[in-house]
């Protein structure tokens, strides 16, 4: 059964292609009339959302305020039933619940500084600009991925196109995966997540605790022909596309501007792109 | 021979319900952890292993420490160790559910565990060692089991047990090695990323194992009618002082590689460690202390007129013990994960309710050692006597 499950999960994509025509264009011809530059760049290459021989993603950092980062972490989040802890829980609901460490918190997409986003190239001389500059950080998609070599389960693992997916049901709580990223893109479920849970997307699986999770690159929307949320709501500055098409507007977009990748040296070979 | 272990003195059967009563109490907090998650300790996004991966990394040195007996009395017909290497090979026991007892509380899913199993994958480091820890859990217990028996019988050991010993001796090896690629294989920590790490690792641990042994002799002549021998222990107070000696060298390697080659990333974490970072600095006096009975032992060994002393022996091994579970446990595991990858500085410090399940685990273990050693030392008595 869970062999199914995740033969599942792997062929997802692909079969959407066949059943979710239709609807993915209605989708993005319904999309379109909130007017943002990326939806409509993803609607000349519908082939490109469907499916991709190595999703990338590309943030264009003067794009960004933050207002419009704030604006995607909480789109993510709150479509993803990520827990916030500052959400007060429903005392009816959930009566005992103890106080919060905010420590250990659950993040999936999030705001840092340049000198943290980008430990490496610390610089006092970097232009100020840089200094104030909301950098977004999440998981990186790694070509070579740390974390999927360091899991014990197979629960971290990468999908042909270049997902790294979690399979929340065999993850055994090691957090092997944790000690292994170095993006700190992934976050343990200390406790139970649904009390801290404004509002839950029935369309999303909630967690349980004791699993680790992280970003999926919204791959249940991708498999629908829809894009992430986090370049839905990112007003042009996210653009989620195939890497390895020459033709893709993110390798369009990498052509024409300067971009850095986080810690390139260590050879994880990130999927995740700056303009700078 | 179980039966030995349930005929005791008093005193005897005061140890045992002192250690289940720590036992109990510890998996009373551990039902908490079981029902509410590991909220309940200090672990963090940033520091997501904590104490109790800490003490499972001590403790396989411990376990891999036994080897010291077993080479010199197998490989070189050692006869001083003939007494004593049934109780490295206990203790190894002993260290190695402990060990797996550790990982097991620290699962955020643990009735999830035999996914390790259902789902075997060798490219991960945790898969091989599950494999070399359990392998040389059931090698020892085999070994010291048989041989112990055949002597009970005054036989000799059957001839079977002889490639299991030899096999014993690289999976003592493997076990620190496979511990060690468990950190310095991941290419975002700075700190664990050096090939002397597992070189490192096994010279800590042949200084900490035959430590923790020579007291435990010091404990059998106090508390039993066998004597491991004082010239036994002699031996095993040098084997330590060599061990403690590449230790302490392997590792101002390290500082000299770090410092040297001014790599910020390697820095980071040994400034942290033993100066503070950004104005953290939890683990200085930890660090400077643990350096500081590293140093003091070695001198304390290194002159025979010291090391021979039979009172200062034993305090001389708490200070090396002591010593080397700072440096590997606390400072190994916390000065990994501080500074963060994104070089956020998240301190940590364990949680009483994670203390009291780690000491339930060191009862848990305490209780087999018991059990074990006074097998042994009844089996070793009705044979001279």
């Amino acid at each position: 059964m869970k062999k199914s499950r995740r033969k599942f999960l792997k062929v997802a994509g692909i079969s959407a292609l066949g059943i979710g025509m239709t609807p993915a264009i209605t989708t993005f011809a319904s999309s379109e009339s909130q007017g943002t530059g990326t939806v409509d760049a993803v609607k000349s290459k519908n082939a490109e959302v469907f499916s991709a021989k190595r999703w990338g993603m590309v943030i264009d950092t003067s794009k960004l305020t933050d207002a419009i980062a704030a604006n995607i972490t909480d789109a993510c989040h709150k479509a993803h039933n990520v827990p916030d802890f500052n959400h007060e829980p429903d005392k009816e609901k959930f009566p005992k619940t103890s106080p919060v460490n905010h420590h250990q918190e659950v993040k999936w997409i999030w705001k840092e500084h340049f000198e943290h986003a980008f430990p490496d190239k610390e610089d006092e001389f970097l232009a100020e600009k840089f200094k104030e500059l909301p950098f977004l950080v999440t998981c990186n998609h790694c070509k070579n991925a740390p974390c999927v070599q360091a899991c014990p389960t197979q629960a971290t693992f990468k999908r042909e196109d270049g997902i790294v997916l979690m399979d929340f049901h065999r993850c055994i709580g090691c957090r092997f995966c944790m000690a292994a990223c170095p993006f700190g893109a992934r976050s343990f479920n200390f406790r139970d997540p649904r009390p801290f849970i404004e509002q839950t997307n029935s369309s999303f699986p909630t967690r349980t605790k004791g699993v680790v999770e992280k970003c999926n690159l919204c791959a249940e929307r991708l498999a629908k022909g829809q894009q992430p949320y986090c370049a839905e709501a990112s007003q042009g500055a996210i653009v989620v596309g195939d890497l390895e098409n020459s033709e893709s507007e993110i390798r369009q977009l990498l052509n024409e501007k300067y971009s850095i990748r986080r810690k390139q040296e260590l050879g994880t070979e990130p999927s995740v792109y700056y303009l700078m | 021979m179980l039966e030995i272990a349930i005929k005791g003195s008093k005193k005897y059967w005061i140890w045992i319900g002192l250690l289940l009563a720590v036992m109990g109490a510890g998996f009373a907090v551990y039902i908490e952890q079981f029902i509410n998650g590991l909220a309940i300790t200090g672990m963090t996004r940033d520091v997501s292993w904590g104490f109790y991966i800490a003490n499972f990394t001590y403790l396989v040195g411990v376990a891999a420490g036994g080897v010291m007996v077993v080479i010199p009395y197998y490989l070189h017909d050692y006869e001083k160790f003939h007494r004593i290497t049934i109780l490295g090979e206990f203790l190894a026991v002993a260290s190695l559910v402990m060990c797996l007892l550790f990982i097991i509380v620290d699962l955020g899913q643990p009735t999830r565990a035999l996914n390790v199993l259902l789902y075997p994958t060798p490219h991960s480091m945790l898969f091989w060692d599950m494999c070399v820890l359990n392998g040389y859990l059931f090698l020892n217990i085999i070994i010291g089991w048989k041989v112990l028996e055949a002597e009970r019988n005054q036989v000799k050991p059957p001839e079977w047990t002889k490639p299991l010993i030899y096999l014993s001796i690289p999976f003592a090896i493997g076990i620190h090695t496979v511990t060690a690629y468990l950190y310095c294989g991941l290419p975002g920590r700075g700190f664990w990323l050096t090939a002397v790490l597992a070189p490192r690792f096994l010279a800590s641990a042949f200084a900490a194992g035959p430590s923790v042994l020579i007291l435990l002799c010091f404990v059998m002549r106090k508390v039993t009618k066998f004597d491991p021998g004082w010239d036994a222990m002699q031996t095993l107070s040098k084997i330590v002082c060599y061990a403690l000696i590449a230790n302490v060298f392997f590792f101002l390697c390290e500082i000299f590689v770090t410092y040297y080659s001014k790599i910020p990333g390697h820095a980071s974490h040994i400034n942290y460690l033993f100066f503070g970072l950004h104005g953290h600095n939890a683990l200085v006096p930890w660090m400077w202390t643990s350096m500081t009975l590293m140093f003091i032992g070695i001198i304390l060994l290194i002159i025979p007129a010291l090391r021979n002393n039979q009172t200062l022996l034993p305090f001389t091994c708490i200070m090396i013990v002591v010593g080397t579970w700072i440096d590997k446990s606390l400072g190994m595991i916390s000065g990994g994960f501080v500074p963060s990858p994104l070089h956020h500085v998240t301190e940590y410090a364990p949680t009483l309710k994670e203390i009291i399940i780690s000491l339930a685990v060191f009862g848990k273990g305490l209780l087999i050692l018991t059990i074990l050693f006074k097998i042994a030392a009844k089996v070793k008595e009705e044979v001279r006597g």
